[in-house]
């Protein structure tokens, strides 16, 4: 299953709900250009729900750091929400755990922004 | 698991590297591994195809992929091959150190040698031959690199 995306804001805060795959091809492409539109559209505060991402592989990882990356150079925040198992996983083995603002609720992640 | 060996040549393309994860999962399935180890398995053979395909033939429709896995009875062997330039694992810097932990690339070779048991990497005139071991009692070793 490839990658989709809805996006819908939530106290000012851009949620992406994304579901599938994020790998090498259409899914890290997808994310990448939702990440750049949302940043030229002037939304600073995104936060990633990967509650249904069934699978993530080395290119993924790298666009949600280069999502990251693109949105702290802004003066923004990007925070992830909702980890399956397998992406928590990778995240602790690339040491990646520590650089995300990784949330589990909702809730709590909208109000962690600044 | 019964000794048994299976040779796939493919294109350089984004649809082998689905094949031969694909593949992966299904033959480390049929050799008794279990849920985990099979998502560790066919996840380190697509950053081993990627390499290849992406890194090593570069697209090029006159080079080939080949993808072997080896039932030993024991093991798992998993052997990427691709016609490109051929790797040099001496230059690939430590993905998880700070200065490199922001790159947007580079953790391939690292998911690799952290789902399997034994990673080799050979420098072919042309190309880079990339073998994966994982043995049936294997540990869960992408713990112990996690708590480096």
């Amino acid at each position: 299953m490839s990658m989709k995306s809805m996006t819908r804001q939530v106290n000012g805060i851009t949620i992406v709900d994304l579901s599938g795959r994020i790998t090498l091809g259409e899914g890290s492409v997808l994310l990448r250009d939702m990440v750049r539109d949302l940043v030229t559209k002037g939304q600073r505060k995104i936060l990633l729900n990967l509650g249904d991402v069934t699978y993530i592989d080395s290119s993924g990882i790298g666009e949600l750091v280069s999502a990251f990356t693109t949105v702290r150079n802004q003066g923004g925040e990007l925070k992830l929400l909702n980890l399956t198992k397998k992406v928590h996983d990778l995240l602790q083995i690339t040491k990646l755990y520590t650089v995300f603002d990784v949330k589990d609720d909702e809730a709590t992640a909208v109000a962690a922004f600044k | 698991m019964t000794a048994k060996r299976v040779s796939y040549t493919l294109d350089s393309s984004l649809h082998s590297v689905n094949t031969a994860e694909e593949t992966a999962q299904l033959l480390a399935a049929k050799a008794g591994f279990d849920e985990d180890n099979c998502l560790r398995i066919s996840m380190a053979v697509r950053e081993a195809a990627v390499n290849a395909v992406l890194h090593g033939n570069a697209y090029d429709p006159g080079k080939k992929m080949t993808v072997a896995f080896e039932n030993t009875g024991r093991a798992l062997v998993i052997t990427v091959t691709d016609e490109g330039r051929g790797l040099d694992v001496s230059k690939v810097p430590d993905p998880t150190t700070p200065e490199n932990l922001l790159k947007q690339s580079g953790r391939g070779i690292f998911l690799m040698r952290s789902f399997m048991d034994e990673v080799r990497i050979r420098l072919l005139a042309p190309g880079t031959e990339v073998t994966m071991i994982k043995n049936v009692s294997g540990s869960d070793t992408h713990l112990k690199e996690a708590s480096k």
